[in-house]
């Protein structure tokens, strides 16, 4: 019951953002979704930070209709997005795809923990030891006598 | 040694990581190489805007440099490139033909009667389709096609007088050989 109204709420609060681009009221569910996964996932140059799906722009409304009709002349959405980034470049994708020139972005985060982490545990390796060889340092009997007897008078004060 | 490495190591790191910065934020992300750079460009088959029974295509221009702007009345900024292309119309140097992009016939003939025709051909693309082809984003969007139909220079926004002198006018003299 709880969640049945938990899934209301959600859908009533989200009704907004699903107002129909271009309404087509007898499209199919299935193109519908490639046609909206599509335009997310692909940038309008015009306003940079926006995809697709999400611009007002006159650039993004014809690419919006591109997508649309190629949908229907039964390219795959790998070829659609090749269609969009052979004129508009890789900056079109908003999940950039890996390659060559970007490989370091992808991995370089991880190569900084690993070498950190590696860092750090050299650093807690070289501390541990110096402490311990400092605790177990041996000193001449000469030594312990004297410092017996430093005690020892200590003491009788 | 480690001592004396690890600070130098985190200093190189951190220059590195500010000279990356540094470039990358000086850059303007508004001006996007084009995907096209060194590609044939796109052909098409689009009606002359003066003359709508008379068509245009870029075989047509096979062994000559020329320039191909992308405008449209509604474009601001197209006006302040459009004094630098009377001029160069006038000069004959190099050809401009100039693509109408996403505008209403009337109102592009409008435009080019009042300000003045620098094009030597001026092509209608209603729908936008050839925009779409070739990659345009924003107008004013000039393409550089050298004697084989390859783009050769993209430039996007309103071209200077600087733009013209220091980076197309030098690559058009190149490539006229």
């Amino acid at each position: 019951m709880k969640i049945k109204a938990l899934f209301l709420l959600l859908a009533i609060l989200f009704a907004p953002f699903l107002s129909a681009k271009e309404a087509q009221l007898n499209e199919d569910p299935e193109i519908k979704e490639r046609f909206k996964h599509l335009a997310s996932e692909l940038r309008c140059l015009k306003c940079q930070n926006q995809t697709i799906w999400d611009s007002k722009a006159g650039l993004a409304d014809d690419l919006r209709k591109q997508i649309r009709t190629q949908i229907y002349t039964g390219k795959s959405d790998d070829e659609i997005v090749e269609y969009m980034v052979d004129r508009y470049g890789d900056f079109v994708r908003y999940k950039p795809a890996i390659d060559i020139k970007n490989i370091f972005l992808w991995i370089g985060p991880f190569i900084f923990m690993i070498v950190g982490g590696l860092l750090l545990i050299r650093y807690i390796k070289i501390r541990k030891t110096t402490e311990t060889s400092e605790d177990n340092e041996t000193i001449s009997e000469e030594d312990r006598l004297r410092a017996e007897e430093i005690l020892k008078q200590g003491g009788d004060k | 040694m480690s001592r004396r490495v690890l600070p130098l190591a985190v200093v190189v790191i951190v220059l590195v990581v500010l000279a990356f910065f540094y470039r990358g934020l000086s850059l303007d992300p508004k001006k996007l190489p084009s995907a096209l750079l060194d590609k044939p460009a796109p052909m098409f088959n689009l009606p002359q805007l003066h003359n709508p029974a008379a068509s245009f295509t870029p075989a047509e221009m096979k062994g000559k440099v020329w320039l191909l702007n992308v405008w449209a009345s509604w474009c601001a900024a197209c006006r302040s490139e459009h004094p630098l292309f009377m001029q160069l119309a006038r000069q004959g140097d190099f050809p401009i033909y100039g693509l109408n992009y996403k505008d209403r016939r009337e109102d592009a003939q409008q435009w080019l009667r009042q300000l003045g025709d620098p094009y030597k051909v001026s092509i209608s693309d209603i729908a936008g389709n050839v925009g779409i082809d070739f990659g345009v984003y924003g107008v004013p969007e000039t393409f550089l096609i050298d004697k084989e139909g390859v783009i050769r220079y993209k430039h996007v926004g309103p071209v200077s007088r600087k733009d013209w002198r220091e980076i197309i006018q030098p690559k058009m003299k190149e490539l006229e050989g």
